[in-house]
C-alpha cells in the first residue's frame, strides 16, 4: 500500500529534484496514513532518502540499466508498484521521468496527472492542483482510477527533511527483450555544465545584446552564480546561441529560482516558458518592454554599461558570503 | 510508409486565458485556434517524408466539428487527408484510446505527434497512444530520419541529447528541431483550394474511457508591481534579491 517514488539518479548520485519528490511522497503518504517506498537505479549510497522520509528503498542494480531506458524504467517500476501494492506512484517532471509516465500509466491502469504544483487537495477523492494553459492558470484534476501517477512540477514542493532512516534491499524486475527495442546509440552531455533543467539560477540574453561576440559577460553572470545560460528564441533562430538554450513556449521550460533576462523586450510565448521561475529580473533599455509588466525587478538600462557593473557587485557579494 | 500526424486543436498562444460556468470551462469566447505548435513542427517534418521518400500522411483530431478548421489547415499544408474522431474527450488517456484505434485501423508505420499541448500541456498522449498500440516510443523528438523500417531519432534529455534506434512502428513526441521555425509552411492559395476537396472522414467515437477530470480551473494570483531598481544603485538590486527573494 505504500507510495511508491520513482528516484532519478545521475552516474549513481541523486539530485535535489529527487529529494523533493521524496519530500512530497512523503507528505502524501502521511495523508493516506502509509510509507514511502522508492525505486533507484543503480544509484550508490541511497542512505540521504530517508532523511526526506522514504522509508524503504527498492534498489536495482543492472548494468543493461545504465543508460535511461524508458520502457525497461517503466516496466520494472510497474513491477515495483506491484510487489508494494501501491496506489499511488509519484515521479518528477525530469524529460526523462515525462517519457515514462505516461507508459506507466497504461501499464498500471492508472490515471495519470502532470505538472502537480501542491498536495492533493484530498485523497478520497484523489484531487490535485496542476499547471495547465503553459503556466497562465491552474486546473485541478480529479484522477478515478484504483492507481493514481502524480507527475510533480520542479521547484513547487521544495525539500522537507523528516530525518528517518530507509532501509535498503535489491530488486531485480523481470525484464525482457520488448524492453529494450529502444536502443540509445550515443549521449552527448556537457557533465561540467549547469543544466537549465537543474539550475537554481538561468541567466538569459535576448536580440538586445547585438550579437554573439557579446555574450561574455552573459557566461560570466553565469560563472559568478553557479547558473545555467539560456537565451530567447530570435537569438537561436539566428543561430548566436543553441538551440539547446532556447527558453519559452515551443523551448525549455525554466522553473529556476531565479530567472535573470538581459536584452530580453519579454514576448508572449517566452513568457509563458519562463513564468514558473520564482523570482524573475529583466535589465533592458526599453521602459515599454513587456517583460516588465511580468518581472518581479527591473533595471531600466543599457545591458552593456548595467551587465558588467552588476556582475563586479555580484562578485564581491558572492566573495563575502562564501 | 503510411504517416499519421496528431493535431490538436489549440488556442493561439496570444489569447487570453478565461473560464466560465463557475470556472469549469475554458471559454473560448474571441478565443483564436490554431494546430498545436508542436505538432505543426512534426506535420512540417512528415511533408519532408511524403516529398523525399513518397510517404503518405493523413492527420487526426479527436475533437468536435469546431476543430475542422484546423485539420483544413493541416490538408492545406499539404496533408493528403484528415480524420476527425467525433468526441469531446475529457483527458488524454481518452485522447489516445480514440487515436490507438484510428492507428490499428489505419495500420499506420509512424506517428507523429506533439511532445505537449499548448493548453492542456498533459505532456502523456503519444506515450499512452505508444503503449496501447505496442508501437515503439521516442519523446521530446528534435530529429527524426527513416531508412526502410528503421529509424534514427534525437532525443531532447535535460542538459544534452541523445540518440536513438527503433523499428517501425514508432510514435514520435515531436518538438522545435524536427523542423525549424523557419521551414514552417503557410498555406498557399492553391494549397487551401486543394484543401477543401481533400476527404475529412468523421468517425464516431467509442466508448468513454477517461481515467482524470478537471473539476475546476484557477487563474494565477496577479502579480505585484515590477521593483525598478537605478541602475546606478544596483547594491539595491542584489540586497533585493539576497534579503527579499532570497535567490541568492
Amino acid at each position: 500500500m505504500s507510495v511508491l517514488v520513482y528516484i532519478e539518479s545521475e552516474q549513481g548520485k541523486f539530485k535535489k529534484a529527487s529529494y523533493e519528490v521524496a519530500s512530497y511522497a512523503k507528505e502524501v503518504a502521511g495523508m493516506m496514513d502509509t510509507s514511502v517506498t522508492a525505486i533507484t537505479f543503480n544509484a550508490e549510497d541511497t542512505g540521504e532518502l530517508g532523511t526526506y522520509g522514504v522509508d524503504k528503498v527498492l534498489k536495482v542494480s543492472n548494468e543493461k540499466l545504465s543508460n535511461f531506458n524508458a520502457e525497461a524504467y517503466a516496466d520494472a517500476i510497474k513491477q515495483a508498484a506491484k510487489k508494494e501494492g501501491s496506489k499511488v506512484v509519484v515521479l518528477s517532471q525530469s524529460a526523462d521521468s515525462k517519457y515514462l509516465a505516461p507508459l506507466l500509466a497504461v501499464h498500471l491502469e492508472a490515471g495519470y496527472a502532470s505538472n502537480a504544483v501542491a498536495l492533493p487537495e484530498s485523497t478520497e477523492p484523489f484531487t490535485v492542483k496542476r499547471n495547465s494553459f503553459t503556466n497562465k492558470a491552474f486546473n485541478f484534476t480529479k484522477i478515478t482510477t484504483d492507481v493514481k501517477i502524480v507527475g510533480l512540477a520542479k521547484n513547487s514542493f521544495g525539500l522537507k527533511e523528516a530525518g528517518g532512516d530507509a532501509t535498503a534491499e535489491e530488486f531485480s524486475p523481470n525484464l525482457t527483450d520488448e524492453d529494450f527495442s529502444v536502443n540509445v546509440e550515443s549521449v552527448d552531455k556537457a557533465t561540467n555544465k549547469v543544466t537549465i533543467a537543474d539550475a537554481e539560477i538561468v541567466v538569459s540574453g535576448g536580440r538586445g545584446l547585438k550579437g554573439p561576440e557579446n555574450w561574455g559577460m552573459i557566461e560570466e553572470m553565469a560563472d559568478i552564480l553557479g547558473a545555467a545560460t539560456a537565451c530567447s528564441k530570435p537569438v537561436s533562430d539566428m543561430g548566436w546561441r543553441p538551440h539547446s538554450e532556447h527558453v519559452g513556449q515551443t523551448g525549455k521550460p525554466v522553473a529556476s529560482n531565479l530567472y535573470i533576462a538581459i536584452g530580453i523586450s519579454g514576448a508572449i510565448q517566452h513568457l509563458a516558458g519562463i513564468n514558473a521561475a520564482k523570482t524573475k529580473v529583466v535589465i533592458n533599455n526599453d521602459p515599454e518592454a513587456p517583460f516588465f509588466k511580468a518581472a518581479d525587478y527591473g533595471v531600466v538600462g543599457d545591458a552593456f554599461e548595467v551587465v558588467p557593473k552588476l556582475n563586479e557587485k555580484l562578485r564581491e557579494f558572492k566573495e563575502k558570503n562564501a | 510508409m503510411k504517416i499519421l500526424v496528431c493535431i490538436s486543436h489549440v488556442p493561439d498562444t496570444t489569447s487570453k486565458i478565461n473560464f466560465t460556468e463557475g470556472d469549469t470551462k475554458f471559454d473560448t469566447n474571441g478565443v483564436q485556434f490554431v494546430i498545436n505548435p508542436n505538432d505543426e513542427f512534426g506535420l512540417t517534418r512528415a511533408m519532408w517524408f511524403k516529398e523525399k521518400q513518397g510517404a503518405s500522411v493523413d492527420v487526426v483530431n479527436v475533437g468536435g466539428a469546431e476543430t475542422e478548421p484546423t485539420l483544413r489547415k493541416a490538408l492545406a499544408i499539404g496533408a493528403d487527408s484528415a480524420i476527425r474522431v467525433n468526441r469531446q474527450a475529457t483527458d488524454g488517456f481518452e485522447v489516445a484510446k480514440e487515436l490507438a484505434k484510428v492507428v490499428k485501423d489505419g495500420e499506420y508505420d509512424l506517428v507523429i505527434a506533439g511532445r505537449e499541448s499548448i493548453d492542456y500541456n498533459g505532456g502523456m498522449v503519444p506515450g499512452m497512444l505508444a503503449q496501447l498500440t505496442n508501437a515503439n516510443f521516442v519523446n521530446n523528438c528534435i530529429s527524426l530520419e527513416v531508412e526502410g523500417d528503421k529509424a534514427t531519432a534525437v532525443r531532447e534529455i535535460d542538459g544534452g541529447k541523445e540518440t536513438l534506434t527503433a523499428s517501425l512502428p514508432l510514435v514520435i513526441g515531436g518538438q522545435k528541431g524536427l523542423v525549424e521555425e523557419s521551414d514552417l509552411r503557410i498555406p498557399n492559395m492553391r494549397g487551401i483550394m486543394q484543401a477543401r476537396k481533400k476527404p475529412l472522414n468523421v468517425v464516431e467515437p467509442s466508448e468513454t474511457s477517461a481515467r482524470t477530470e478537471v473539476v475546476k480551473f484557477e487563474k494565477p494570483a496577479p502579480k505585484g508591481e515590477v521593483k525598478l531598481v537605478d541602475p546606478e544603485n544596483l547594491d539595491e538590486l542584489i540586497d533585493l534579491l539576497h534579503n527579499e527573494a532570497k535567490a541568492i
